[in-house]
């Protein structure tokens, strides 16, 4: 099976053909736009060890992500990182490539933070193995962390070994009519007390927080903060994590990464907050120009997450030095350029 | 040898008290804190400020002179080794916490900073640094990233990688790279989580933002006895399928016990196989419901003796022990060698039986000591270096071990680095394109493989050489590499 890939690979790179890696899809409006014939993930499918005393599951790239969560589930564990399915068919591979985390990554972690090992081809055909399957592992450079959020472009991911957490005994969620000044600074007031978070989101002067953990530190935190009980929550995060509420139908589409203290932005649309003020979604029709002056202001960077990316491409640029060493590495582990070209960034 | 041209340009960069090169003053910078490897430096450069890092690194660049970056010299895989001709680049004058940012919970460190000085600077703000390396009263924040260390705590609050958000950092041509940023993720590939643990091959670094977690309210800690490590290794993955993830999880074997009770009186029973450590933290309520937790899985997993310590003070008391086991093995010989593999938790009586196989076999005395909950085990092998051949009996026997490691499913090292110490085994962890791969991402960054050469990453040849004397169950490692 795996020869398949690599045989395709090879002769991609041999022909200097470009390849369009996909897994299941759902997020092929992230990034800019890619050229050449689509290669699926699809067929490499299976978990092919989990060890929930051990916290380690390892599973081929085309693996829906709804079959790990159902197995994990059944161990009373999760992916920590709650990696957004966008409509239902999100692989492992394409949450891993694409780096993506939802609500619970201020306090668990992104999803590169729970990589241990992959397998992988890159651009030449050549089959890899970095990382592996224990927790704590510094041997040799963290090739597979860098796997996490490269779209792609430095070879297939073909198998992720990924560390799993239990799951919380009690999760519960409140909600507290704030406008946006006042809801930033609790988010990360509370961020800095021993207070079981695990997401916070603001919209339309509601802000909304969920606490996960032993029931009796749940109920204390509940005591604690007040609020309003929210009825089915795990609605409302499932809804949030896959952005299927409608402010993220509207595009252009923007995700202003921040320093989450930043003060509101005050860019004139409509906002989501989310991840204790780090992240701020925005629908806006300024230039890109103005809202990466913005985020970079605030510690950070703008993407244009679903839409029509500028001429520049969907991320912001990089400076000299970094580019540099991103076209170094490019040119070495895809020298012909041939995995989702210009996905990440419009030169390669 | 550097030539006196290079060493009098080097001088023009640098007040006189920030170069050293009489004889007396090198000595203390022969080693890092793996002293079986020495090499005296030629020179050792002290800057003060990061435009003189960025200075020296032009020189060296300039002269083709290598370059071994260099904090508290803590390390224990002979990473910050000097190399013959370059020169030794201590970083632990840049020792200034910048800036605390209670609110948004970083710190803003430069390399030289203590690691432990964080979590003091940030107490008052009800604010720590989690990693915790047992070092970590002298190892600096800027061999933390290089090493990407770990500690006691970090099943529950990660390594170094999980705690950094920003990096500066110079490249040997001298350009600053901002790596990462304010908030939690950065466009383009993740060149935070490639310069963690990169063991200063990449680019050397000059500044830190660290992140901040609030203290945890209350941490309370379960000591059990059993009279089998196999039960004691079983026990500890009953308590994570209990759905607990503890603070600290930590295993000792029979001669760790009695030598950390003969040392510091701790309060540990003597009459058992194993000994695990188990804390839990958090909120108060939480942690009076995971110790019950904890205490019922210890019980069903066949412990023989529980205790939970009744006030702060024996908290510490059963902690003193643990931390102290490496200095209490320390009197049972004139000498140790501390090793760090890896394996999957269920190889643990596997590989446990076999190091105690090999013990007899090499003639030396081991005494193991466990991160059980994530899988790190350091083994202390008892030598005395000035019997003739100890010393090399202890490092064959130490390469077993690793190799053990590796056979397990696991790796050579946990949280030490390779360094040069690991050098050989990093040949049995990776085949051939893997380490070709790994020159590669060295290259992205030195093409001229100025920065701590040597180190590492294995060349090819040396893993020939190397595989020629270990051939395993008939098979040549690395068989498309030509032997001469």
């Amino acid at each position: 099976m795996l020869d398949t890939f690599i045989d395709r690979i090879r002769a991609a790179h041999a022909e200097g053909s470009p390849l369009i890696l996909q897994g299941g899809g759902s997020k092929t409006f992230y990034g800019n736009a890619d050229e050449g014939e689509v290669l699926s993930t699809r067929a490499l499918t299976g978990i092919v060890d989990y060890q929930p005393k051990e916290l380690v599951l390892t599973a081929r790239a085309g693996t829906p992500l709804a079959e790990i969560e159902a197995a994990l589930a059944e161990r009373n564990q999760m992916l920590a990182f709650e990696p957004p399915h966008f409509g239902g068919a999100a692989t492992l591979g394409g949450s891993i490539a694409t780096g993506l985390s939802g609500p619970r990554r201020p306090y668990a972690g992104a999803a590169r933070d729970f990589v241990l090992g992959v397998r992988m081809i890159d651009g030449t055909g050549q089959p890899l193995r970095f990382g592996g399957q224990v927790i704590k592992n510094v041997a040799g450079y963290d090739v597979s962390r860098l796997m996490a959020g490269a779209l792609g472009t430095l070879g297939l991911i073909t198998e992720v070994s990924l560390k799993v957490l239990p799951k919380p005994a009690a999760e519960t969620t409140l909600q507290f009519e704030l406008d946006e000044t006042a809801a930033i600074e609790n988010m990360n007031r509370w961020a800095g007390q021993p207070l079981p978070l695990s997401a916070t989101s603001w919209h339309a002067g509601l802000l909304t927080v969920r606490l996960s953990g032993a029931e009796s530190a749940v109920h204390a935190a509940q005591a604690r903060l007040g609020g309003e009980w929210l009825h089915d929550a795990a609605a409302f995060w499932q809804r949030l994590r896959d952005q299927a509420t409608p402010f993220f139908d509207k595009r252009p589409l923007w995700r202003l990464a921040v320093k989450p203290t930043t003060p509101p932005l005050n860019l004139g649309s409509a906002e989501w907050i989310e991840w204790g003020g780090a992240v701020r979604w925005l629908a806006s029709d300024l230039p890109a120009a103005t809202l990466r002056d913005a985020a970079k202001t605030a510690g950070g960077h703008a993407a244009l997450f679903r839409g029509t990316a500028p001429v520049d491409g969907a991320f912001a640029p990089l400076a000299p030095a970094l580019l540099t060493l991103h076209r170094n590495l490019k040119q070495r582990f895809d020298p012909k350029g041939i995995l989702n070209r210009g996905r990440l960034h419009p030169e390669f | 040898m550097l030539s006196p041209a290079f060493l009098s340009q080097l001088r023009k960069l640098l007040p006189d008290h920030c170069v050293l090169h009489a004889r007396e003053d090198l000595v203390p910078f022969e080693s890092d804190g793996l002293s079986a490897y020495r090499n005296t430096p030629d020179v050792v450069a002290l800057p003060e400020n990061e435009s003189q890092v960025a200075a020296i690194l032009r020189l060296c660049h300039a002269n083709q002179v290598a370059v071994v970056a260099r904090g508290a010299g803590t390390g224990l895989a002979a990473g910050a080794l000097p190399v013959d001709g370059a020169v030794l680049l201590v970083l632990s004058k840049l020792n200034q916490i910048r800036h605390i940012d209670p609110l948004a919970r970083t710190a803003t460190v430069q390399p030289g900073v203590r690691n432990l000085a964080i979590s003091e600077a940030a107490a008052v703000h009800g604010l720590y640094y989690a990693p915790d390396p047992s070092s970590q009263i002298a190892c600096s924040i800027g061999g933390n990233v290089a090493e990407n260390s770990g500690g006691v705590h970090c099943l529950k609050y990660g390594l170094t990688v999980h705690n950094i958000l920003k990096l500066r950092a110079w490249t040997i041509d001298g350009q600053l790279l901002e790596i990462g940023n304010d908030t939690l993720d950065s466009p383009g590939y993740d060149l935070l989580a490639l310069m963690t643990g990169s063991e200063g091959m990449l680019a050397v670094i000059t500044e830190v933002t660290v992140k901040l977690l609030p203290r945890p309210q209350r941490a309370q800690v379960v000591l059990a006895a059993f009279d089998d490590v196999a039960k004691a290794g079983a026990a500890v993955g009953n308590i994570i399928a209990a759905g607990v993830i503890p603070a600290g999880l930590e295993m000792m074997d029979r001669l760790a016990i009695q030598a950390a009770e003969a040392f510091v009186h701790a309060g540990y029973p003597l009459d058992c196989e194993a000994l695990l450590l188990c804390e839990v933290d958090g909120v108060n309520e939480e942690v009076s419901d995971d110790i019950f937790t904890v205490h019922e899985v210890l019980a069903a997993s066949g412990a023989i003796e529980i205790h939970t310590a009744e006030s702060e003070e024996q908290r510490l008391r059963f902690w003193a022990g643990r931390k102290a086991a490496f200095p209490a093995v320390g009197r049972l010989a004139p000498d140790y060698y501390c090793m760090d593999g890896t394996i999957p938790r269920a190889q643990l009586p596997h590989v446990l039986r076999r190091i105690s196989e090999m013990s007899l076999e090499f003639g030396l005395a081991v005494a193991n000591v466990f991160h059980a909950g994530d899988g790190n085990l350091h083994p202390l092998i008892l030598f005395d270096a000035n019997q003739p051949g100890e010393l090399h009996q202890a490092e064959a026997f130490g390469s077993k071990i690793l190799e053990l490691c590796v056979e397990a499913g696991g790796t050579i090292t946990g949280e030490h680095g390779v360094g040069l110490e690991k050098i050989n085994q990093m040949c049995a962890q990776f085949a051939t394109p893997e380490l070709t791969r790994f020159h590669e991402v060295k290259a992205a960054f030195d093409p001229d493989k100025l920065l701590n050469p040597g180190k590492a990453v294995p060349e090819l040849h040396r893993c020939a050489e190397w595989g020629a004397m270990h051939i395993h169950g008939g098979q040549l490692p690395h068989p498309e590499l030509p032997r001469f």
